[in-house]
């Protein structure tokens, strides 16, 4: 029996050296090798300075970008979290209803029906990255009008989220989908 | 309506399982015999230093008293150390973020959590635990809970082929070759894999950006691939993030997703195979599969039809609540199903948001023990019991002796069996029960109304049978869920494990009689659709009442469009 809990620790403490240590590390080397970027989060720089991740969805509240999805957390994943809202919720229910209106309102939307579901619920980890086409096109209008953008550089900021649109992963995996963070950074771009 | 593009990945989802299974599981049979495999020229040294440095005998054999022992003893040093460098944290290195101490009662639940291969979240990862011990700490007992699991399936099978004998095989033996030669080689390709879609694999500290629009956002990093690889693999589900496999950083891809909810099904996919491997039957592997895939795709229906429904309450239909963009419904439903099947626990979308009978397929996945393809290898044992009760019931029926594998099962296995599958079924009721008539269980509530109750119910489910996914608006991080659900794990666990060797001790022991025209064969589609009414009848007997409760009354009262 005690020659069983000498053996027992030992090999405790061997599979912590090998699964606990060198595992760890040697993907970590190669990652680091391999995939530097990934593996340290997808950063993205402009100019130099830090501006976030290009998994890591931001907040965006002004009427010249457009705006990603509800989040529970405000876009602080720190922790990350959602709401756990039941489809029964009457907490849920007033909060779709007041993004609903905000989101007809100040995208001169006629039809509440035409806004996809993403926009109006909460994401599971409050930082997601992407939204639907179709609620980028969506937003068309109220980012042109306070831009003051006119007709040419309006046809250029639908060409450009076209050109965003990220495609079912090897053709059929996943969904349609934008980035918002990098559709934003190059909808600066328009002149 | 369900576009035609996510119809194309359940169809692919289930057909590589149904291709990939068989091949993988006889592969695993050799990995796990000791023969010569691609691996032994790597880890055949490593595999002898280990015995020798251990003070291992690798042909010692065990009965099953000896190999009970080693796995209790081998999984209460590992509660001890989880604990205890989880309450040590910050006198620790790799600590970036200087995270402090853990409290006690969340310790112990960790601990026990990780060791039960149950991996509950009262945790928030990121701002709870420190890169040293979700490196040294949780990876270590993702693989060791895993292999364990292993080991006990191989002990059982052991007791069902070996005639008149004594021995179960080599606990440390069994654990060793499961970790090196499975787990370990599939976790490296993996998780690079991972890291290639851009999860994370870092020990730098966390960020805090200014974002284009100039709000604070803080960015948390750490080795998290080399542990979600083995979270899926292993039937852990444990996330190195709060959100688990819904955060971009642990799932950032729809590829990655698909990989990941593959390989929660992989291996104990593979493992029935590998059963049959070693019992010397294909045929009764493909029975057993066919049960488990019927049950699964059978839940998988119901969920996807029930999340593409109108919610009267809303006015719409494929509520978004609780899902990421990237993934959409389809693939939400799919991981759902999948995570509770099997017993993974990792999700890629908030199943407290989901409809209600989805959320009630998940929680009957559970409920049913845990057997539809199940925990790595434990997802297995746990279906064998279940086997032997339908022998034993059927032998009643037609007047024969009962006979599995040529070796009859008497009072003792039954006594066994039964023991087993109702220890888990008492604590999900009794201590959901005792929550919902204490202040301590019910101020944890995020929701009120039938959700309130499914969120406790949910919990102890997933407890008992070591889930681990969550209703997870319940607050669970309190002195009194935190030990209940320790509690709960441990017996959901060991009060599998324990019968299942004490049944495979006194198989073991008994000769093997030949196969007569009387004997009832287990390998046909009769015994499978008798084995199927077996497991549903124990399901929805002991839980019908608490699920009508719950789901299935928010579900009608959703449909009156009343809220809470």
């Amino acid at each position: 029996m005690k020659k069983n809990i000498i053996v027992s620790l030992k090999i405790f403490l061997i599979m912590a050296l090998l699964v606990g240590i060198i595992y760890p590390l040697f993907i970590y080397g190669i990652s680091q090798l391999i995939f530097p970027n990934q593996a340290e989060g997808s950063i993205i720089k402009v100019g130099g300075k830090i501006i976030g991740s290009k998994l890591i969805g931001q907040k965006f509240n002004s009427d010249k970008y457009f705006w990603s999805r509800p989040s529970a957390i405000d876009y602080n994943p720190n922790p990350s979290g959602a709401s756990n809202l039941s489809p029964t919720s009457a907490k849920l229910k007033q909060l779709y209803e007041e993004r609903k209106g905000i989101f007809t309102r100040s995208n001169f939307i006629q039809k509440t029906k035409m806004i996809p579901n993403e926009m109006l619920f909460a994401s599971g980890s409050g930082v997601d990255p992407h939204i639907s086409p179709q609620s980028a096109f969506l937003q068309v209008n109220r980012i042109s009008n306070s831009r003051m953008f006119n007709k040419t550089q309006k046809e250029e900021l639908i060409k450009l989220i076209t050109a965003f649109i990220e495609k079912p992963q090897i053709g059929f995996l996943g969904e349609y989908r934008i980035n918002v963070l990098m559709l934003n950074l190059e909808l600066d771009k328009i002149k | 309506m369900i576009p035609f593009n996510e119809i194309i990945q359940v169809v692919i989802f289930i057909i590589g399982l149904i291709i990939v299974a068989p091949l993988f599981g006889g592969y695993i049979a050799k990995l796990l015999s000791g023969k010569k495999n691609i691996l032994t020229p790597v880890f055949g040294r490593v595999e002898s230093f280990i015995y020798k440095s251990a003070g291992v005998n690798p042909f010692e054999e065990m009965d099953w008293k000896r190999y009970t022992f080693s796995i209790l003893i081998f999984s209460l040093l590992g509660i001890i150390t989880l604990t205890v460098i989880q309450l040590i944290q910050s006198t620790l290195p790799l600590n970036p973020q200087r995270l402090s101490n853990v409290e006690l009662s969340l310790a112990i639940n960790t601990a026990v959590s990780f060791v039960t291969n149950t991996n509950w979240q009262s945790y928030a990862g990121e701002t709870t635990l420190s890169y040293f011990v979700q490196m040294i700490g949780l990876t270590v007992q993702n693989f060791v809970s895993a292999a364990t699991g292993i080991t006990v399936l191989l002990a059982l099978t052991r007791g069902l082929v070996v005639r008149k004998g004594n021995s179960l095989g080599n606990f440390w033996v069994d654990l060793v070759r499961s970790t090196l030669y499975l787990l370990m080689p599939l976790s490296v390709i993996f998780a690079i894999v991972l890291v290639s879609q851009g999860v994370v694999q870092s020990f730098s500290s966390y960020t805090e950006i200014t974002t284009l629009e100039g709000y604070k956002q803080i960015i948390p990093m750490g080795p998290a691939a080399s542990q979600i690889a083995i979270k899926q693999l292993g039937t852990n589900g444990g996330g190195f993030f709060n959100t688990n496999s819904a955060f971009p950083f642990e799932n950032p891809t729809p590829l990655s997703n698909f990989l990941q909810m593959f390989s929660i099904l992989l291996i104990p996919a593979s493992l029935v195979f590998t059963y049959g491997k070693l019992i010397g039957s294909k045929k009764q592997a493909w029975i057993i599969f066919f049960v488990m895939m019927f049950v699964f795709v059978l839940g998988l229906l119901v969920s996807a039809y029930s999340e593409y429904s109108n919610n009267a309450v809303f006015q719409t239909s494929g509520l978004m609540e609780g899902k990421e963009t990237r993934f959409g419904i389809l693939n939400s439903v799919i991981w759902s199903t999948a995570t509770t099947a099997a017993s993974n626990g990792s999700v890629n979308a908030m199943h407290s948001s989901l409809s209600p009978l989805t959320g009630l397929v998940a929680m009957f996945n559970i409920q049913l023990g845990e057997i539809i393809f199940g925990g790595v290898g434990s997802g297995l044992y746990g279906m064998l019991l279940f086997i032997l009760i339908t022998v034993f019931i059927s032998g009643l029926m037609i007047g024969r002796t009962p006979e599995y594998l040529g070796k009859k099962i008497d009072a003792f296995e039954i006594k066994w069996a039964i023991v087993a599958i109702l220890l888990p079924n008492t604590v999900i009721l009794l201590f959901s029960a005792f929550a919902l008539k204490t202040n301590a269980g019910l101020s944890s509530l995020a929701n009120n109304g039938p959700h309130g109750f499914s969120e406790i119910l949910y919990a102890f489910s997933s407890a008992a049978g070591n889930n681990g996914s969550a209703f997870a608006g319940l607050n669970t991080n309190t002195v009194f869920f935190n030990l209940m659900m320790a509690l709960g794990m441990l017996i959901g666990r060991f009060g599998v494990i324990i019968p299942c060797l004490a049944i495979a001790g006194n198989l073991v022991k008994k000769n093997i009689t030949p196969t007569s025209k009387g004997t009832l064969q287990t390998d046909n589609f009769l015994f499978a659709f008798l084995l199927l009414g077996v497991i549903f009848i124990v399901g929805a007997l002991t839980f019908f009442p608490a699920l009508s409760l719950g789901p299935l009354l928010e579900h009608l009262l959703m449909n009156s469009g009343i809220t809470f």
